[in-house]
């Protein structure tokens, strides 16, 4: 017996319909207040699927365990950077990966701390940045997926939040 | 006037950039600002010098900011040096941890300098 694990698996909690709203809020706030950014909301299709070239990734794991990942293209990600540093022209192109990965960490972050049951028993992980041309996501997670598609400079961010059952 | 020399700690590049520049952007006039990847690091800075403010990030590889205020609390050069723990920590357990151990306030990611500000400067003001 796992005392600690035990109190875990009582205290799991699973997502509902407000998840998504507030996703989409959580990555809204980061970006208006980190990037001064105004996102837009991008009505995805049951086909489409998150696409680029770069992604970022939270682990969670406690009363909730699942991967937060951002995924965009590597314009976009350098776009982002430059905002978050309040550069003006090039990127120092290692610090790219850098800027996403807490983009990713402060989005889950902001997430997990507006559902009560979350916030306290939720830990996040350090984030893992992937880059590449061609690669699918593909994840174990045999729960749900919630995906949030926001626009940032008429370019499309997949946020996806994919839960552990 | 003395201006502070700060330590900010935080494993990312980046945000330890965004920090200083949301700390200068509060109107803070800072002296020398020193950055530290993890706690081993920030350990290591203190050790080569006092600081008038630490800034902390929570979760970090190597050692986490839990684990560096535990033995930054037992150091002569860190007598009387505030703490604050900058974090996208929503775990309320967290930072009461930290702050149970010495740490003076926590700044949540994201944030802006004004949040920054409204922290950091009279911390600052007891030094004055």
């Amino acid at each position: 017996m796992n005392p600690a694990l035990d109190s875990k698996i009582q205290n799991s909690v699973r997502p509902d319909a407000t998840w998504e709203p507030m996703l989409e809020c959580a990555v809204k706030e980061v970006f208006q207040i980190m990037l001064q950014a105004e996102l837009t909301t991008i009505a995805k299709t049951a086909e489409e699927v998150s696409a680029g070239d770069t992604t970022a990734m939270v682990g969670l794991a406690g009363s909730l365990c699942g991967v937060m990942s951002i995924r965009c293209s590597s314009q976009t990600a350098e776009s982002v950077a430059g905002r978050m540093l309040g550069s003006v022209g090039a990127v120092n192109p290692s610090e790219v990966p850098d800027a996403l990965a807490e983009i990713c960490n402060m989005v889950a972050g902001n997430f997990k701390s507006k559902i009560t049951r979350l916030a306290d028993n939720c830990m996040l992980s350090v984030p893992t940045v992937i880059r590449g041309e061609d690669y699918e996501m593909v994840t174990i997670a045999d729960g749900e997926q919630i995906v949030v598609c926001v626009g940032y400079e008429h370019s499309p961010i997949w946020v996806t939040l994919a839960v552990h059952s | 006037m003395k201006r502070p020399r700060v330590l900010i700690v935080d494993d990312s590049s980046v945000m330890r950039k965004i920090i200083e520049r949301s700390l200068r952007q509060a109107g803070l006039d800072l002296g020398e600002v020193v950055e530290a990847g993890n706690g081993i690091e920030a350990l290591a800075a203190v050790r080569g010098g006092v600081f008038d403010l630490i800034l902390s990030d929570i979760n970090m590889p190597g050692m986490d900011g839990i684990e560096f205020l535990r033995q930054l609390v037992t150091l002569e050069e860190a007598k009387g040096t505030p703490v604050v723990m900058v974090t996208t920590e929503g775990s309320e357990t967290r930072v009461v941890e930290a702050l149970s151990i010495g740490a003076k306030g926590y700044i949540r990611k994201p944030f802006t300098p004004d949040q920054i500000k409204e922290r950091v400067s009279p911390l600052l003001e007891v030094m004055r």
